[in-house]
């Protein structure tokens, strides 16, 4: 939207997280917005546009949910940043719209003071009024816009009640700066900072006109990245800090108690609620849902739901994609004159763009299920009763479905990790997420586990017991990984383990849609960009050189990847695997699941697709090394089933953590510490086995 | 009377005495509205011990036992 004309006034809409920001931002600006992130910090940055009653145009940006403008993750420091002017992207806003639960009013007062104290025009909204009815809370809105002197809008952005009010209010542009005193300050510290400021300012780290609060939020946050602030004046301010910590112990919990006092003398004039707190559908909710044992039931009624349209409900739309896309590369091929060109679209670009594309339906079911959970409450009761069982592993609660989402595709996992607000944890998550077997590696586990046991030889249950231990294999190896990351790599102290307890809401299916909508476009663009590329490197990989007669083996032997395979097989010959499983591994880069094809085409089945895996799997039985000794003995067999549980094979998940974590440099070490305990574990499995004589 | 937030029976609430200052992973708590003075109960326990949610100001939310035995609590 930088085509706006810049008298366009900018309006920040802020507040606590839950309060309604985003309900209140989609229904000002309709579907008139637009998606980015923040540069260099993956956080959500949602602008949009509305006209005001005079027909006069606004910009309104729907900003990051934050508890305190002392931030402490990178949402907060994204919104603090913004409202002190500090993002060269994003101008500082010329009006605040500061949105309240009202049903938590006196905790939401305390963000709300804090922007109160940047003196920007600003219009409060107490959002949620049905809620505070159902809790019999009163506020006087009239009385509390009296001694703020701002507009103050009651609101129920379900319903749309008091949206006139609020739009009436967008549209005065001679709203006073508010009447709230700052904060007092101890005269020593109140000096301190202001010593701080002149030092800052002389520096240059900060414009000449700011206040003592820039001084006071680059001293008091704990949290470094502080945008605009270069690197040199970091340590300066550490420093700063260090030195008001030792002349004035406490000064920062000390401001704390003094702001809630101030926000207590005002609740006292306009807040009336029940001694007892009121029995509320949360209340009675609550004594089901977080019940030691029918929390704990209905919790995996809940997982159950999401695993069964996870895993049964979108096969009838994956089948769908993978017909559609068949049946393109079908019409392609009768369009096109036989050649390479039609050869790269056929056998490169469909199949491999279509076996990305193909978990769209999973991702879109899981997201919307996640945006259920988000919008009904339901999620901080699911990670406040998984939080012990994940505190073990040094993570908390709120990393327990990002994981579980894991299992059917690590992207949607590590995307679903955005709700983790502290950044090591988060971290952890991501690194942890792909060790979850996804649905991508089931194929490949069912050829193997085939070729180990054959039907028929021993039962069904022992493939499943085998299928089940694989699964567990991956589990305890996540769990293992993240204590050790937590142990041993990260840095930074624990943050500690706060949730809110929002009450229970109705969802609001748009908003969730919309938010659906907008993350399966992103994951869309990367299968288009990225996942298409790679794509073509494959197929050009086993396509060339070209060997003169049609045979499809000799072909795949011939070509880079043939070599690549040959070139790899020193490497691999330790954990007993020959040069075609390399070739395999390689293909398994693009995705895991390609194992199958390209097996197929090394051994020249006929049919190597999933519903059939019976002529691969007998080839696979009855191949035997050049001096007559089986290739697939039981050994090598259980060493590429622990290699394909750890191995970071799938260039779509390296892309998205690239693209979540902001660096290569996680990416990148992801891959090399999967790969390398996939590597270390099938080495001695093969080679402890063979000396054993298996 | 238990000493600390951590060791407070369901059910049953407190006044805060005193924090520890200067603690980092006390300086969130306190802008949720845990501060000095300031009542608090306890509305539940998960099942194994830990998180404990509280009430504070209205507001509910959960937090771990190694926080909540920092927050030294008197009768309400
Ligand atoms: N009952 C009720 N629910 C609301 C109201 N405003 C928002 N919600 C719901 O509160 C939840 C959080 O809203 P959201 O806009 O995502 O909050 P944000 O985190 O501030 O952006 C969603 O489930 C909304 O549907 C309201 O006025 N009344
Ligand atoms: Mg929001």
């Amino acid at each position: 939207m930088s085509a706006a004309a810049p008298e366009t006034p900018l309006i920040a809409i802020v507040g606590n997280p839950n309060s309604g920001k985003t309900t209140l931002f989609n229904l000002l600006t309709g579907l008139k917005q637009k998606v980015a992130n923040y540069p260099g910090v993956t956080v959500e940055k949602k602008i949009g546009e509305c006209y005001s009653q005079h027909g006069k145009k606004l910009r309104l940006i729907d900003l990051p949910g934050a508890y305190s403008l002392n931030a402490r993750s990178p949402d907060e420091a994204v919104l603090r940043d913004v409202l002190l002017g500090r993002r060269p992207e994003t101008p500082r806003p010329d009006r605040v719209v500061c949105v309240l639960d009202s049903a938590n009013f006196e905790r939401n007062l305390y963000m709300a003071g804090q922007v109160l104290e940047l003196g920007l025009p600003t219009i409060l909204v107490l959002n949620m009024v049905d809620v505070a009815e159902q809790r019999e809370w009163r506020i006087d809105a009239i009385k509390l816009s009296e001694i703020l002197g701002i507009p103050v809008v009651k609101t129920n952005a379900i319903s749309g009640q008091g949206l006139i009010e609020l739009k009436l209010a967008l549209s005065r542009e001679d709203i006073s700066p508010p009447k709230w005193q700052n904060a007092a300050l101890p005269e020593g510290v109140k000096a301190a900072l202001e010593h701080s400021r002149d030092e800052m300012r002389q520096a240059g780290v900060i414009h000449t006109r700011s206040s003592l609060l820039e001084p006071l939020y680059l001293l008091s946050d704990h949290d470094p990245t502080h945008y605009g602030i270069a690197d040199t004046q970091i340590a300066r301010i550490h420093e700063l800090r260090s030195r008001m910590e030792t002349d004035f112990p406490g000064w920062e919990d000390a401001l704390v108690a003094e702001r809630y006092r101030r926000i207590e003398e005002l609740c006292a004039q306009v807040l009336k609620r029940p001694d007892q707190e009121i029995e509320t559908i949360t209340t009675k909710l609550d004594r089901i849902l977080l019940h030691p044992v029918l929390g704990f039931v209905n919790l995996l009624l809940v997982l159950g739901l999401l695993f069964f349209l996870i895993f049964k409900v979108a096969e009838g739309p994956m089948g769908w994609i993978e017909a559609g896309f068949g049946q393109f590369g079908a019409w392609v091929e009768g369009l096109m004159s036989p050649g390479d060109f039609r050869d790269l679209i056929v056998n490169g670009v469909v199949p491999g763009v279509s076996g990305v594309v193909i978990f769209l339906p999973q991702i879109l079911i899981l997201f919307f299920f996640i945006g259920i959970m988000e919008d009904t409450g339901y999620m901080s009761r699911l990670a406040f009763i998984m939080d012990w069982a994940m505190s073990k592993v040094g993570l908390n609660g709120k990393s327990f479905l990002p994981f579980l989402s894991s299992y059917a595709c690590a992207i949607p996992g590590v995307m679903a990790a955005r709700t983790i607000d502290s950044p090591k944890d988060r971290l952890i998550t991501i690194l942890i997420a792909p060790l979850a077997s996804c649905s991508a590696r089931l194929p490949v586990y069912s050829l193997l586990i085939g070729v180990l046991f054959p039907v028929g030889e021993v039962g069904a249950f022992v493939q499943a017991g085998i299928m089940l231990g694989l699964y567990s294999l991956g589990t305890l190896g996540a769990f293992f990984f993240a204590w050790v990351f937590n142990k041993f790599v990260m840095k930074g102290s624990a943050s500690p383990m706060i949730l809110e307890m929002p009450s229970y809401k109705m969802p609001a299916l748009k908003s969730i849609l919309l938010q659906v909508w907008q993350r399966a476009r992103m994951f869309l663009v990367r299968a288009g960009t990225i996942i298409l590329g790679i794509s073509i490197l494959i197929w050009a990989a086993s396509t060339y050189p070209k060997t003169a007669g049609d045979d499809s083996a000799k072909q795949m032997e011939h070509s880079f990847a043939g070599r690549a395979g040959k070139l790899i097989e020193p490497a691999i010959a330790p954990l007993g695997y020959d040069w075609k499983i390399g070739i395999g591994l390689i293909g398994s880069f693009a995705a895991r699941e390609v194992f199958n094809s390209t097996m197929s085409v090394v051994y020249a089945v006929e049919s190597g697709d999933d519903d059939n895996l019976a002529p691969l799997r007998d080839k696979l039985a009855a191949e035997r090394r050049p001096d007559g000794r089986l290739v697939y003995t039981p050994l090598v067999c259980i060493s590429l089933l622990v290699f394909y549980v750890f191995a970071m094979q799938c260039v779509s998940t390296i892309a998205i953590v690239k693209r979540e974590t902001g660096s290569w440099k996680w990416a990148m070490f992801q891959l090399g510490y999967m790969t390398g305990t996939a590597y270390l574990l099938s080495l001695l499995i093969f080679q402890i086995g063979s000396a054993l004589g298996y | 009377m238990p000493a600390t937030l951590a060791e407070l029976p369901v059910g049953s609430s407190a006044i805060v005495q005193a924090m520890p200052t200067g603690r980092s992973c006390l300086t969130r708590l306190r802008e949720m509205g845990i501060v000095p003075g300031t009542r608090v109960s306890v509305t539940r326990r998960a099942p194994l011990g830990e998180p404990i949610e509280i009430c504070v100001r209205g507001s509910h939310l959960s937090m771990r036992n190694h926080e909540a035995a920092f927050i030294a609590i008197s009768a309400a």
